[in-house]
């Protein structure tokens, strides 16, 4: 996929490349937590601050990063890299968007070593605190994400015998990628089937 | 090889980390905890780490545990901030490039079928799946590890205690006197549970 620069652009390349590093480097360094709080933030950035792309198109750009697997922020930052910038900009976006969270995150990793954690009495408390926090706030996107996948009786047992099996914990059948692509197949065979049984009716009806 | 390893099980990772952070969680976990590479009550201590700081989950915990990993697993050979800081870039690009290719190679395939009804099948499979995972991660992080490390049964009532009142902030609404309703921030609720657990811990 080439892109294909609006004129006014074509002529600072260089500088559009600096921006869409900075801008997604912004991105990266304001995303706290993840999911979705961080879209309103690139949505600002990209759409309403620089007009790199429309609205609509952020949408679909939006709908291809989620239904990619890996880190929603950096599929959208290559998505949009390589549509004002080709490979290039691409790889641009991506770095930006890495860059703060590594740079912290190494900083508190040779600072804040297991040792220290484990032997500062000051830290180990405040850890001993936040760990069961930790636990509820997974389970707060638990219940979110069941709302927004609209699961029904007909689909409430499938992330119950996710759950149950994945954290039973015993080797293969615990496999987090073995249910992903049960998931995926499941998803197929069951469109095709309900699409031939509608092609059925409607050939009784014919 | 331990950095290897590492590189492959980012890697997976980045090709089956669909969901985003969270329903990422249990497979990370999976990975790195499993073999060994990081204890359980690490893994928790990066969930908050990541909870804490910007960035995406994903990033934020292939940078902490391939700076841990190495010396933890071969604390002969790989000791030091430098052979962490290698296992810390190659974990990082690791969890990306699968992603990225994907995203890079397949952005026009799947915008062009984005209304075909087996592309549309597959993600209405794998959406109660995703819900599964997430749920499995809050599972599998329920141990002595995190709520009862000194096995003192006070210490359990009180960081159940934690978890629940930690949710409750987390997922309801709280009311304020003007009549207004706020949603306390993700990071707000850890800092408050760090400060609890100074509080009752620290003595």
């Amino acid at each position: 996929m080439n892109s294909n620069p609006a004129p006014d652009t074509q002529a600072s390349s260089g500088s559009l490349t600096l921006r869409l590093f900075l801008a997604f480097m912004k991105i990266g360094a304001f995303t706290f937590g993840g999911g979705w709080a961080m879209i309103s933030i690139i949505e600002r950035e990209i759409v309403d601050k620089n007009h790199w792309i429309e609205r609509r198109e952020f949408l679909d750009l939006l709908a291809l990063a989620q239904s990619l697997p890996g880190i929603l922020a950096v599929n959208i930052a290559v998505a949009v890299g390589d549509k004002l910038r080709g490979g290039k900009g691409s790889a641009v976006a991506a770095l930006g968007t890495i860059l703060p969270s590594f740079i912290i995150i190494l900083l508190i990793a040779i600072f804040l070593t297991p040792d220290v954690i484990k032997h500062n009495r000051v830290v180990a408390a405040i850890f001993m605190g936040i760990r069961p926090a930790v636990v509820a706030l997974i389970i707060a996107p638990v219940i979110t994400s069941a709302k927004a996948a609209k699961l029904t009786l007909k689909t409430i047992w499938i992330p119950v015998i996710v759950a149950l099996m994945v954290s039973i914990n015993i080797g293969f059948v615990s496999s987090p990628i073995l249910y992903i692509v049960l998931g995926g197949v499941g998803g197929w065979l069951y469109f095709e089937w309900s699409s031939r049984r509608l092609q059925q009716k409607k050939g009784g009806e014919l | 090889m331990i950095y290897l390893k590492l590189i492959w099980a980012y890697i997976k990772i980045g090709i089956f980390g669909f969901g985003g952070g969270y329903a990422m969680l249990s497979l990370v976990e999976h990975s790195v905890v499993d073999p060994g590479w990081i204890t359980e009550t690490t893994f928790t201590d990066i969930v908050a780490i990541s909870q804490m700081t910007p960035g995406p989950i994903g990033i934020n915990s292939a940078t902490y545990i391939g700076f841990v990993a190495p010396g933890h697993v071969d604390p002969t050979h790989f000791a030091g901030p430098l052979w962490g800081i290698l296992g810390s870039i190659l974990c990082t690009l690791a969890v990306v490039l699968p992603s990225y290719l994907l995203v890079l190679y397949s952005a026009h395939f799947i915008r062009r079928h984005s209304e075909s009804g087996v592309i549309k099948g597959i993600f209405s499979g794998l959406r109660p799946v995703v819900v599964g995972l997430i749920a499995s991660a809050a599972i599998l992080l329920m141990n002595n590890a995190n709520f009862n490390p000194r096995g003192i049964s006070s210490d359990l009532y009180t960081n159940i205690a934690i978890c629940v009142a930690a949710f409750l902030l987390v997922y309801f609404k709280l009311p304020l006197p003007g009549g207004k309703k706020i949603k306390l921030h993700p990071i707000l609720v850890i800092i408050l549970a760090g400060v609890a657990g100074l509080l009752i811990y620290g003595h």
